[in-house]
């Protein structure tokens, strides 16, 4: 077999293989792992500083989370009257509440459910709009009417001010009931963009490819159209479980969220109102740590918009 | 631009019906009995229960009780609340407070928001930039009541510079504090916005097609592009209603500001359920209103809209 870099003996004129794309396509290696859209995200963030950061504080969020024994010994339900208002003093680092809690524990115990209400309710609304997006945008016709009318119906209340109604009458309130009424309330946004999504996948060859080889349309909306929809969906997904810490701290903090007994940031900065002139530091902290979780998510959901969205990236 | 009028209204109708029927249907199918609740330990007799039941058509099938709550709402008729105020008495008091809020908090996220979006976009990367994009992201992950706290903290207690609370009356000038409060969130999201679509538009085709042909920059900026880099913000007004009523109850309830939001969080607190139902309505009912209002400013803006058919 002659070598590709010789000169070929042709009556007419043969462009050199060096110029001709072909070279290209011989040195395609194809034992090498193809770079799906998820490496090239991965590839893409792990360069960024800003994605470590926030997967660091969030890592660390988590473990505070789940573990706060860990980091305080200090019972956070432990009050002492005698403690009002105090400042800071060995083992107590960051002074007491007006009802003479410990500052500290209750902003490390705090990050519970924060956490709890921003994953569940993230969850609950990623797979309700998914499924209901991706069944919309598939089979279309009535049913995609149908849903997106419905939509618009809950679309049209703001989430927290359809929460504020939801719960003000509700009899059981906890981490969980505050997720659910959030989720209520913030599907159609997913599922919109999942709708969008797959209605633009479905024109896609790889789609009639696969109705062409006798695959079930089922079996097609699963295996191929929503794998390839799912990157502006874990977008929307990641800066929404910030937007849902921030509506479980505001509900606590009207008193319609978690019950006055649960350990809350938002319970707190609501206790804490009351002395912002004597201790404003009780008001500081909680409202600290409330920010910084936000942030935390917020610049996660950055990173992931620019990987995932290459029109995104290229705005930059 | 007719026929585009016609359709967003169209479209607003079962909306309108769907929205306010479900915040009807969570309330009224909920369990616990109101009547009960109004009187808290005490027993009633049967007869006064018989009565309060007909008085608030509670005895009427659940539909023909929604029917009866629309029909008076068109009628400006909201209700009493348990207490026996109308709600729509309570309303015509707190509403001109709120719209002055309201409107102040608008124009200085609109303003400051649109003027720092287009310098940072004109000059993406550069410092002031830079600084615009780290301090938008601070704003949107401090929620609205801590902003609200801590720049009463500051601002008001420990310069003195504004009152801490505002009076009875609310005059513009009280209100200016609670309105940058109000603002700061949205006013993050729209240097965001505006920021990241003049940055855009900068290299669009239209652009170098008005540079080519020999505008002058003033015309390229002022017409070319931030005309067309108010889209996507404009778009974003419609949602960031809803942000800003959620963001009144809480702002109104730290400086005690006697407007709707306001109303809503003392009813809220005091665990008044009624109230809080009929004015929230109230606030979806605006919302949409001022989507449909934002939807016709969309189409004034973009052409392609406009004549759509």
């Amino acid at each position: 077999m002659p070598s590709n870099t010789e000169p070929r003996s042709a009556t007419h004129y043969v462009a050199p293989i060096e110029e001709t794309p072909l070279l290209a396509v011989d040195q395609v290696n194809e034992d090498e792992k193809t770079r799906s859209l998820w490496t090239d995200a991965w590839e893409s963030m792990r360069r960024r500083p800003t994605f470590w950061i926030s997967s660091i504080l969030i890592l660390l969020i988590i473990v505070v989370a789940i573990a706060p024994g860990l980091f305080t010994h200090v019972d956070p339900r432990a009050a002492n009257l005698n403690d009002s208002n105090e400042g800071p003093r060995a083992g107590h680092l960051l002074g007491f509440t007006r009802q003479g809690y410990d500052v500290y524990a209750r902003v490390i115990w705090g990050a519970q459910n924060s956490l709890i209400v921003g994953l569940l309710a993230t969850v609950l609304v990623t797979i309700v709009g998914i499924v209901i997006g991706a069944f919309a945008g598939f089979y279309g016709g009535w049913l995609d009417t149908i849903v997106s009318r419905i939509g618009d119906v809950f679309f049209s209340i703001p989430t927290v001010l359809g929460a504020i109604v939801f719960m003000s009458v509700l009899p059981a309130r906890n981490a969980v009931t505050v997720s659910l009424v959030l989720a209520v309330f913030a599907w159609p946004q997913i599922a919109r963009i999942m709708r969008g999504a797959v209605l633009s996948a479905k024109q896609a060859d790889y789609v009639t490819a696969s109705s062409a080889l006798g695959v079930s349309r089922f079996t097609t909306l699963v295996r191929h159209v929503i794998p390839n929809s799912l990157a502006p969906v874990i977008v929307v997904a990641t800066v929404s479980l910030g937007t849902f810490i921030v509506a479980e701290a505001t509900l606590s903090f009207l008193g319609i969220g978690l019950p006055a007994s649960a350990l809350s940031w938002g319970l707190d900065i609501n206790a804490a109102q009351s002395s912002i002139r004597t201790s404003p530091s009780t008001i500081f902290w909680p409202s600290a740590a409330l920010s910084i979780t936000v942030l935390a998510f917020l610049l996660l959901g950055d990173v992931v918009r620019d990987a995932l969205d290459p029109k995104a990236r290229a705005r930059r | 631009m007719l026929w585009y009028l016609g359709k967003r209204l169209l479209q607003l109708i079962p909306v309108f019906f769907g929205a306010t029927f479900l915040i009807y249907f969570m309330v009224f199918s909920l369990p616990g009995d109101p009547v009960a609740a109004l009187f808290g330990d005490r027993q009633p007799s049967p007869q006064v229960i018989e009565a309060i039941r007909q008085q608030y058509n509670l005895d009427k099938p659940f539909f023909v009780q929604y029917l009866l709550w629309i029909g008076g709402l068109f009628r400006g008729d909201l209700g009493t609340t348990f207490s026996g105020l109308p709600v729509s008495q309570q309303l015509a008091a707190a509403f001109p407070i709120t719209a002055r809020l309201a409107i102040l908090s608008l124009v200085f996220e609109a303003v400051a928001g649109i003027v720092v979006g287009v310098i940072a976009g004109l000059r993406k990367g550069k410092l002031f930039d830079a600084t615009a994009l780290v301090v938008s992201l601070l704003l949107i992950s401090v929620p609205t009541f801590v902003v609200g706290f801590l720049l009463q903290y500051v601002l008001g207690i420990n310069l003195g510079l504004f009152r801490v609370t505002v009076s009875g009356q609310a005059p513009w000038s009280e209100l200016v504090l609670p309105a940058i409060v109000l603002a700061s969130v949205s006013f993050a999201y729209i240097v965001r916005l505006t920021r990241a679509s003049v940055a855009e538009n900068m290299s669009a085709d239209f652009v170098r097609t008005a540079t080519a042909k020999g505008l002058s920059r003033r015309r390229v900026v002022g017409v070319h592009i931030f005309r067309n880099s108010l889209i996507p913000v404009v778009t974003y007004l419609g949602v960031d209603i809803g942000n800003l009523m959620v963001g009144a109850i809480v702002t109104e309830g730290i400086f005690n500001i006697h407007g709707v939001g306001g109303t809503v969080f003392q009813a809220v607190k005091l665990g008044e359920g009624p109230t809080v139902v009929s004015f929230v309505a109230v606030m979806v009912i605006i919302f949409m209103l001022a989507n449909l209002l934002v939807d016709l400013l969309y189409a004034v803006l973009d052409p392609r809209i406009r004549y759509a058919k």
